[in-house]
């Protein structure tokens, strides 16, 4: 059964004749398509009496074959006939490829849908903000409908759970810039100043900035998944047609979770960040704790923790609020909700980035430097 | 008889049911379990080559269970499975792959890979196992493919996302017959199908295997499939195989299951349709006009 195909070609009376052998299926054709390509016409008569086994990938060659030289099959085993017509009557114009659109038309294209994708988005997460605070309002005159069970199960793990990677995370980042800033000014014989750059970056900038990154990639995400994956089983409808509104079930708590927990984490990083730089400080500055807390007590303004936590429950909003949003908008399969979890998670960090360079602005206009 | 001998002439038994060789699928004394839970506990089921073999069982009986073994993606904590005389279970080599490569699967989704094209799925396996076929023979294929098994011509450049259920029911057919496979592994098929859509594919099925010889195992809760093109049913119930026939003789039998399975509402209005089809046939006359 698995002699490999063969062909032959042969002149007789009524014209040459195409002799195939062996087996004509998938695994024993080998060339013999490439070289059946290879033959020229005018061909009489193809041979199939020596032929033993036969799939439709045989019987599609021979038809096409046979179709382009124009001739005639003859000796086919009544099955192999039966696979030839059977395949013969398919031999429909089909269409396979998808139709090629020239380069230059294809990035402006895409560049046109991004614009548009991304004005689309920025509108609907404007709406889905409104439809939020309307929510909170509607809430705040019906505090009995207020789900207390949800916010707080919801503070478990959007920041208990978070304390220990965001605490790694933020003691190794005070270890760095401590490290990087002390070799810098080591330069003009100011080490001591790494100790304003440790507490005076990680109050204001770095403790909530990153803590604002980790908990976008930890709750935004999960927020999208969560909400994109009950709307596709159709749990969102289901809440809706029961008299519950999924704003007030789903997307306030998670809202108003993040909000509080953001400053509370946000605070927590920037401890430990310190705690990174004054860990580096004793170990290769040889500047005691002591000396350290007791300078950054001086150094630091109070105002630089008060920006630090003004900042991070809007932080919490947004970060909140596009991860209900693009999960809100999952529609379709379940591609979508892999495709709205990164679109959360993108677009939660780069409004968190943009707010943050408006708020640096802000902060320098009223004195708070 | 020694528990030893037992085997012994057990083995001796299988050996020569393989070599009679019109099993295509034995699968002996199969135990899957996840956990304490015990899905199969020696299962035995054979499946003739070039038959229809219908698998049915109330949810959570492991139909799937059962194809997924066979097909080796899910590897049994007991039990014997042979395909084509060639035992499976757990093997890697290349006499395994060979006979890999003689079956096709439909999974219950249709399981298109959703970066290609329906086209490109269709070639998917060609590519893969056979280089040696040219691009442009390679698309050839896929059209006839694409025509066999009922798309429109317009389905091949179309991603399986534009695709409604029925068509990408179609495609994952198309795929799985791709390398004109001997055996063909159909989960569920008709499920979520409309009925027209649904009697369209059973028709399409039968009319394929026909043609192409195929042996068929079919895991379904579609009665009307079950009547309409299934030349033997199996039953899974107690972690076993209960029964394996036609469904006359399964009627036959005296199994709570069965009888409720096929003696239901659901099953009598099948039963009634399969009837009345077969009476109009014998109403017909032979030159086919009425």
């Amino acid at each position: 059964m698995n002699k490999a195909a063969s062909l032959a070609e042969e002149q007789s009376d009524g014209g040459s004749v195409l002799r195939l052998s062996g087996s004509l299926a998938i695994a024993s054709l080998h060339d013999l398509p490439d070289r059946l390509d290879a033959v020229q016409g005018p061909v009489g008569t193809i041979d199939l009496s020596d032929v033993d086994h036969m799939d439709t990938i045989g019987a599609w060659t021979v038809h096409r074959t046979a179709k382009r030289l124009g001739s005639q099959i003859s000796g086919a085993h009544p099955d192999a006939q039966r696979l030839i017509d059977t395949v013969g009557a398919l031999d429909d114009p089909v269409s396979i490829h998808p139709d090629s659109v020239p380069a230059l038309r294809r990035v402006v294209g895409q560049i046109g849908e991004a614009v548009s994708t991304a004005g689309s988005t920025m509108l609907g997460l404007l709406g889905f903000f409104g439809a939020t605070l309307v929510a909170a309002w509607s809430l705040i005159r019906h505090p009995s409908r207020f789900r207390v069970n949800a916010v707080v199960q919801r503070f478990e793990v959007v920041g208990v759970s978070a304390l220990g990677i965001i605490g790694l995370m933020s003691f190794l980042i005070g270890i760095v810039i401590a490290q990087q800033g002390s070799v810098q000014l080591r330069q003009f014989g100011m080490e001591m100043l790494t100790i304003n750059l440790v507490g005076r970056l990680t109050f204001r900038e770095l403790g909530v900035l990153m803590t604002a990154i980790m908990v976008a990639g930890r709750s935004g995400s999960a927020f999208a998944a969560q909400l994109g994956t009950m709307k596709l089983t159709e749990e969102i409808d289901a809440m809706r047609t029961i008299g519950v509104s999924p704003m007030e079930a789903l997307v306030l708590p998670r809202t108003l979770a993040v909000i509080i927990m953001m400053p509370l984490l946000g605070f927590y990083a920037s401890i430990l960040s310190v705690l990174g730089g004054a860990f580096l400080c004793a170990i290769a500055l040889d500047i005691p704790p002591i000396t350290f807390f007791q300078r950054l007590r001086e150094v630091v303004p109070i105002t630089d923790l008060w920006v630090g936590l003004i900042k991070a429950p809007v932080f919490g909003l947004i970060i909140a609020i596009s991860g209900c949003f693009q999960g809100m908008q999952v529609k379709g399969n379940a591609e979508e909700v892999g495709l709205r979890t990164t679109a959360a998670v993108v677009q939660a960090i780069f409004l968190v980035i943009v707010i943050d360079a408006f708020f640096a602005v802000f902060f320098t206009w009223v004195g708070w430097n | 008889m020694t528990e030893d001998e037992q085997r012994q002439a057990e083995e001796q038994r299988l050996a020569q049911a393989v070599e009679e060789s019109d099993i295509a699928i034995s699968v002996r004394g199969i135990r899957n379990a996840f956990g304490d839970q015990v899905i199969h506990d020696g299962l035995d089921l054979d499946v003739r080559k070039g038959e229809i073999l219908g698998v049915v069982g109330g949810s959570g009986t492991g139909k799937s269970v059962l194809m997924r073994a066979i097909i080796g993606l899910q590897t049994p904590n007991e039990g014997e499975i042979h395909v084509f005389g060639e035992s499976m279970v757990g093997r890697l080599d290349d006499d395994a792959l060979a006979i890999r490569k003689r079956w096709g699967v439909l999974f219950q989704g249709g399981a298109l890979f959703s970066t290609l094209t329906v086209a490109e799925n269709i070639e998917v396996p060609i590519r893969e196992y056979y280089p040696n076929i040219g691009a442009q023979l390679r698309d050839e294929i896929a059209a006839y493919k694409i025509r066999m098994t009922g798309l429109p011509a317009e389905a091949g450049p179309k991603y399986p996302s534009e695709l409604s259920g029925g068509m990408k029911k179609r495609a994952g057919l198309a795929r799985a017959l791709a390398l004109d496979p001997d055996l063909l592994f159909l989960d569920e098929p008709t499920a979520g199908l409309d009925p027209i859509g649904a009697a369209a594919f059973d028709e399409q099925t039968r009319k394929l295997q026909e043609t192409l010889g195929l042996t068929v195992f079919l895991i379904t809760h579609d009665l009307d499939t079950l009547y309409s093109i299934c030349d033997r049913v199996a039953v899974l119930a107690d972690k076993k195989v209960i029964a394996v026939g036609t469904i006359d003789e399964l009627l036959a039998l005296d199994h709570p299951w069965i009888q409720e399975y096929f003696n239901g509402p659901r099953g009598r209005a099948a039963t009634a349709a399969v009837s009345r089809e077969k009476n109009k046939a014998a109403q017909t006359p032979p030159d086919g006009r009425q």
